[in-house]
């Protein structure tokens, strides 16, 4: 009862903010809505005290939902040591966010809209985490993309903000095709939906087949990569990645929480949730692989190029997503979530950090318009720099220690998609520490480059706005430390108990930690590295980077416009996609059907009648005439019939 | 309560209500007043009533229940029978549930011979029920006709400005198909001697016989659902049609297409259905594809709902001719949860078009500022439509996705498709009306939902969000009738089956 209070009471919150909101007010709508979260973050720690640390899942039964046949599905809650883990992340990193925004968003005239709407979006993530059954997941997943084209569109009055936010609905219904597709392939193997009974017939289906579009294939490798098609919508990989960094459009706030630490890692958790499916297809995993590691260092070559503040973290995630596919690809599910956890908190602080500099600057997020920030809002700085250093993996902070293992994993594997991963992995880490401290230094050193009016006004954020961040702050510098025994050391077995499978023979994890020194020193060199780069670049010699670009002109413009994708997809998609329905209305419809069906029925008929009108000329002679042909052939006919 | 001839007091009460409204004299304006409250009130009651039959809808058994007969015309062996199972009742409530609904929304839109516009609603709700109860050929023809005589005048008479055309058609299209069945209809009076559906139900026929009368039936059903190619009357009739008119023609008439498969040719036609099917398939899954596509296009709101429709009552066709549990259920509720849905988007033009007198999209935007309430409402039937889980329209378009991919994965590859370009024409829709920033002048003195219209979508919301988060009740019922359905079927077949090989 208490565990379900924790889904319950975000969405109790969001009805009371969402449909009282005008009556009680912008004050109450906060109060309540936080006040929600908080209790909830406080029964999530409990949860994760019990269920994780004591090793005691359990299952809420709620009610029945649809029965049609076998296809039978039923509201329930998963307490699981998985469960346990998202529900805690997620619920104490909107709790923050949850606090943040009140003094983030004090200027906006819809507040409780706002509230209602983080607090539904929470209510919605918590649902897909605990979700027992796949039906019951989706509900979840598509609800906080809902909960997200709601929060991208929340200044619903410009046009980039909606143009966004449908894209973010459109891509991932994309990828939902591909998970819903999976649905109906799980349960057309298993004859079910509902975990447990899927999990424990996983094994014997191990080498079942299905007729998949005329093909005869492994049944498990067409449903593992289905429903990864939907992870990589929700999760922003290479080629459905094109909607997160259009999401920026929305609020700082919902930056944080939907597009770095929660919704976009639910592609992770659907990867970890179905371990015991993915564990018995090598091929999918591989492909999880190679995407994952693709889009870890694709994102990351974008990100070296970004000008907007928060496109840099956008594409960061996107990156350090990669990371946890790649984990998760090589059975180091554990890793994976590992980071997830991590990430949650350093990502969430570096992007509220950044709010706290918008906010500073009086919205402004062109960090060509920014510099030499440092010394007038030092809190907001400082923090800056222990989420950008959780975030390269320097030792001591939360990132080191979730990166490294994945890193060491991929090595661990053994394999040319491993070994691929890994260099990938290695490459992107040392992109990250590099855009990281060009976006610290281009953001907070050098000469202002805005001008007097806006200097003047920077301030340090009020105390809603950075207690949130300390808590943060916390998180990404002991998260790692505190958790690796746990999640990924000795303590691990213990830890996950049943809820993560992975099969004997799949030790990349083991292998992990018996990896060559120099396997576990590359990570943290090159992330020195990238830092000392950066520094060299943006602080040292400002010229530098101006003519890197002039000379890799290409490449610079290459990168500066995301590879082209959006461009791609335009042209080859959308606007064919239209051309091609208003084609099918005015000629499918209007010429084809509508002129060979009735109009031009009418219009024979209309001759026809005019041909026929003819004959009535008014001239007895002429009907006489008539009459007697008519008397002459029915005659004529009378005789050869009956004669 | 069982004892009182429920399906007929629920069929005839408002043409009783009708007879009074044909009665009243006197002052226009009193007339006019008397006209909407008793045809509202004859609705509600009707409404309440129709609720009996549910609640003593007993879910166990696939017979017909609540069955009424008595001779009729004995030549013809023609009964005035009636029944409803699992399949029927809730369209039925559907039928009563909408009717009050669509003379609210009428409230004020409709000021011209209001009287004879009431008296077409309620003879309307006279024949669609009576539709779905009929349990004999010849009462099901004349019901099954009968619709399209208000229906047809209400478009012809309160239509808009090119309502002539739509009106001519619609009846063009339909009647056609009609005019097939009913000498389906007398084939099979002639090879089997009796109209009795039930009896019917019971005998099987020639499977030669079959392909011909399944044709026969299919043209008149494929023009109701409307099937691609046949549907080009359907965005025409919504257009001109005045807002409830839409909304029974979404609502209930698309329905009776559907219906009618699920009541005759599957289980009356099996060899014929099961060869069939393919056909059913490809040209549902056409028109998931190409209406959605064309849907994109629009530029009229109402013509852009109205492709929707036909979208998704592809959907319904897919399920059905699935002849899976998961498939036909899905269809059934996919068709409620569309009645429901579809009603309420056509009722959402309604509400605007009652203040601008236009349709076309451009010429809105930003309504959210002065709407904040319409726009919420709006939003919930543009999720429902989009499918989104939690709402009815999930639900059906699932199950019947469920039930396709066992059939066929390419079948189901092709009509998940719709789920992604239905979010994109129907985000396109509302972010043109609803959002951005509010710069024509007109549109600044638009006002929120009145309390009427707030009356009419409350409802509206309840049921789409009540059949997506629990819809057990409504699964319930159909449960024991599609189980038989689909046994029935399967024996047929197999005994088909047999024949073909001992023949051989």
């Amino acid at each position: 009862m208490l565990y379900s209070l924790a889904v319950f009471l975000p969405l109790i919150g969001a009805a009371v903010a969402g449909l009282f909101g005008r009556l009680i007010g912008d004050r109450a709508s906060q109060y309540v809505t936080c006040g929600a979260l908080i209790a909830s973050a406080a029964i999530s720690t409990l949860i994760l005290y019990e269920v994780a640390l004591g090793g005691e899942p359990r299952t809420v039964v709620l009610f029945s939902w649809i029965t049609s046949g076998t296809f039978d599905v039923v509201w329930s809650l998963r307490f699981d040591q998985l469960t346990a883990v998202m529900v805690f992340v997620v619920s104490v990193v909107s709790a923050c966010v949850h606090v943040y925004s009140i003094g983030y968003m004090h200027h906006d005239p819809s507040i409780p809209r706002f509230m209602a709407y983080l607090s539904l979006f929470t209510f919605f993530m918590l649902a897909l985490v605990t979700a027992d059954n796949l039906l019951q997941l989706f509900f979840g997943w598509e609800g906080v993309g809902l909960c997200s084209y709601f929060l991208i569109g929340f200044w619903y009055d410009r046009p980039a903000a909606n143009a966004a936010a449908i894209k973010a609905f459109i891509v991932n219904r994309i990828g939902d095709f591909g998970f819903a597709l999976g649905i109906m392939g799980v349960f057309l193997v298993f004859g079910s939906i509902e975990f447990s009974t899927i999990f424990s017939a996983a094994p014997e289906k191990a080498d079942a087949t299905i007729a998949f579009l005329g093909y005869e294939a492994h049944a498990l490798t067409v449903l593992c990569i289905l429903l990864f098609i939907g992870a990589m919508g929700k999760s922003a990989q290479l080629g459905l990645h094109t909607w997160l960094p259009d999401a920026m459009e929305g609020p700082t706030p919902v930056s944080a929480l939907i597009h770095a630490a929660t919704m976009v890692t639910a592609g992770v958790f659907l990867v970890a949730r179905m371990s015991p499916l993915f564990e018995h297809s090598p091929a999918a995993l591989t492909v999880v692989v190679v995407i994952g590691a693709a889009t870890a260092f694709f994102a990351a070559t974008i990100g070296l190029c970004q000008n907007d503040i928060k496109r840099v973290i956008a594409y960061s995630t996107c990156s350090q997503l990669g990371y946890m596919f790649f984990a998760c690809g090589v059975s180091a599910y554990s890793a994976g979530i590992f980071h997830l956890m991590t990430h949650a908190f350093f990502k969430a602080l570096l992007f509220l950090g950044a709010g706290s500099v918008i906010h500073a600057m009086s919205s402004e997020q062109d960090m060509r318009k920014m510099g030499g920030l440092y010394s007038l809002i030092p809190l907001t700085y400082g923090l800056m720099w222990v989420g950008s250093l959780a975030l390269a993996g320097i030792p001591i902070f939360a990132g080191f220690y979730s990166k490294d293992v994945i890193i060491e994993s991929a090595f661990g594997a053994h394999t040319l998609a491993g070994d691929f991963a890994f260099w990938a992995g290695i490459a992107a880490a040392f992109m990250t520490a590099f855009y990281s401290w060009r976006l610290l230094i281009m953001t907070f050193h050098g000469a202002p480059r805005a001008d007097e009016r806006t200097m003047a006004h920077v301030h340090e954020s009020p105390k809603s706005m950075t207690v949130p961040l300390i808590v943060l702050a916390i998180g990404a510098v002991f998260s790692g430390m505190l958790g690796y025994h746990y999640f990924v050391g000795d303590g691990l077995k213990d830890f996950w108990g049943d809820s993560i499978l992975v099969l004997p023979g799949h030790d990349a994890l083991e292998n992990a930690h018996h990896s060559p020194l120099w396997v576990i020193a590359l990570p943290v060199v090159v992330a020195v590295a990238g830092i000392a780069l950066a520094y060299w670049f943006y602080m040292l010699r400002p010229s530098i980077p101006g003519e890197v670009a002039g000379r890799f002109g290409a490449i610079y413009r290459f990168l500066l416009n995301k590879w082209y994708f959006d461009e791609l997809y335009d042209r080859i998609f959308v606007r064919p996609a239209h051309r091609i329905g208003r084609g099918l209305w005015k000629e499918g419809d209007g010429t084809l059907i509508d002129g060979l069906g009735p109009d031009g029925l009418s219009a024979v008929a209309r001759v026809l009648a005019r041909r026929v009108s003819m004959l009535q000329s008014g001239y007895v002679y002429h009907y006489a005439f008539a009459m007697l042909i008519g008397v002459a052939a029915f005659v004529t006919w009378y005789l050869y019939a009956h004669g | 309560m069982t004892d009182w001839p429920i399906l007929s007091l629920v069929i005839f009460l408002p043409t009783i209500g009708a007879l009074f409204v044909f009665l009243v004299r006197g002052d226009a304006r009193i007339v006019a007043r008397n006209a909407r409250m008793t045809a509202l009130w004859t609705s509600l009651i009707t409404f309440v009533l129709s609720l009996g039959i549910w609640i003593d809808f007993d879910t166990s058994t696939a017979a017909f229940q609540f069955v009424e007969r008595a001779d009729w015309i004995p030549i013809l062996g023609a009964s005035y029978h009636l029944g409803v199972d699992g399949i029927s009742m809730l369209f039925v409530i559907l039928s009563t549930f909408l009717t009050p609904l669509c003379v609210l929304a009428s409230w004020e839109a409709i000021q011209t011979r209001v009287k004879e516009y009431m008296i077409a609603f309620l003879l309307l709700e006279t024949f669609m029920v009576g539709m779905f109860c009929a349990l004999d050929f010849v009462l099901f023809y004349i019901f099954f006709e009968g619709v399209l005589i208000p229906m047809f005048l209400i478009i012809g008479v309160w239509g808009g400005a090119n309502r002539v055309y739509a009106a001519f058609k619609f009846f063009l299209y339909t009647l056609t198909g009609s005019v097939l069945m009913l000498v389906a209809i007398m084939v099979i009076y002639f090879d089997a001697e009796t109209t009795d559906i039930v009896e019917l139900l019971r005998l099987g026929f020639d499977p030669d016989l079959q392909i011909w009368l399944w044709l026969a039936f299919f043209a008149s059903f494929a023009v109701k659902v409307p099937m691609w190619p046949v549907h080009t009357w359907l965005p025409d009739a919504h257009v001109e049609a005045p807002t409830a008119g839409s909304v029974i023609l979404a609502g209930i008439l698309l329905k009776m297409g559907a219906y009618g498969f699920l009541r005759f040719s599957l289980p009356m036609l099996p060899v014929a259905s099961d060869f069939f099917a393919p056909l059913i398939f490809t040209l549902s899954v056409i028109a998931i594809v190409y209406t959605s596509l064309v849907a994109l296009a629009q530029e009229d709101m109402k013509k852009l709902i109205a492709y929707s429709s036909v979208a998704h009552m592809g959907f319904v066709t897919i399920g059905i001719f699935t002849v899976r549990t998961q498939g036909v259920e899905g269809a059934i509720v996919q068709m409620l949860s569309h009645g429901v849905i579809s009603a309420a988007l056509f009722l959402c033009v309604g509400v605007v078009y009652d203040r601008l007198h236009s349709r076309e999209i451009s010429r809105y935007g930003g309504l959210v500022h002065r709407m904040p309430v319409y726009a919420a409402v709006f939003m919930v039937f543009m999720l429902g439509s989009v499918g989104l889980p939690g709402t009815s329209g999930f639900v059906g378009e699932f199950l019947v996705l469920v039930g396709a991919f066992q059939v066929n994965t390419w079948l189901a590859l092709l009509a998940t498709t719709g789920i992604v370009l239905g979010a994109a024409y129907m985000l396109y829709l509302y972010r043109r009306v609803i959002f951005g920033e509010l710069t024509k002048e007109d549109l600044k003195t638009m006002t929120d939902l009145s309390r009427r219209e707030i009356a009419i979508f409350a409802p509206l919301v309840a049921a789409t969000l009540w059949m997506g988060v629990w819809p057990e009740p409504f699964l319930d019922v159909m449960h024991a009738s599609v189980a038989n359905l689909i046994e029935n079927y399967e024996v047929a077949l197999r005994a088909a089956d047999a024949v073909t090989v001992a023949g051989r």
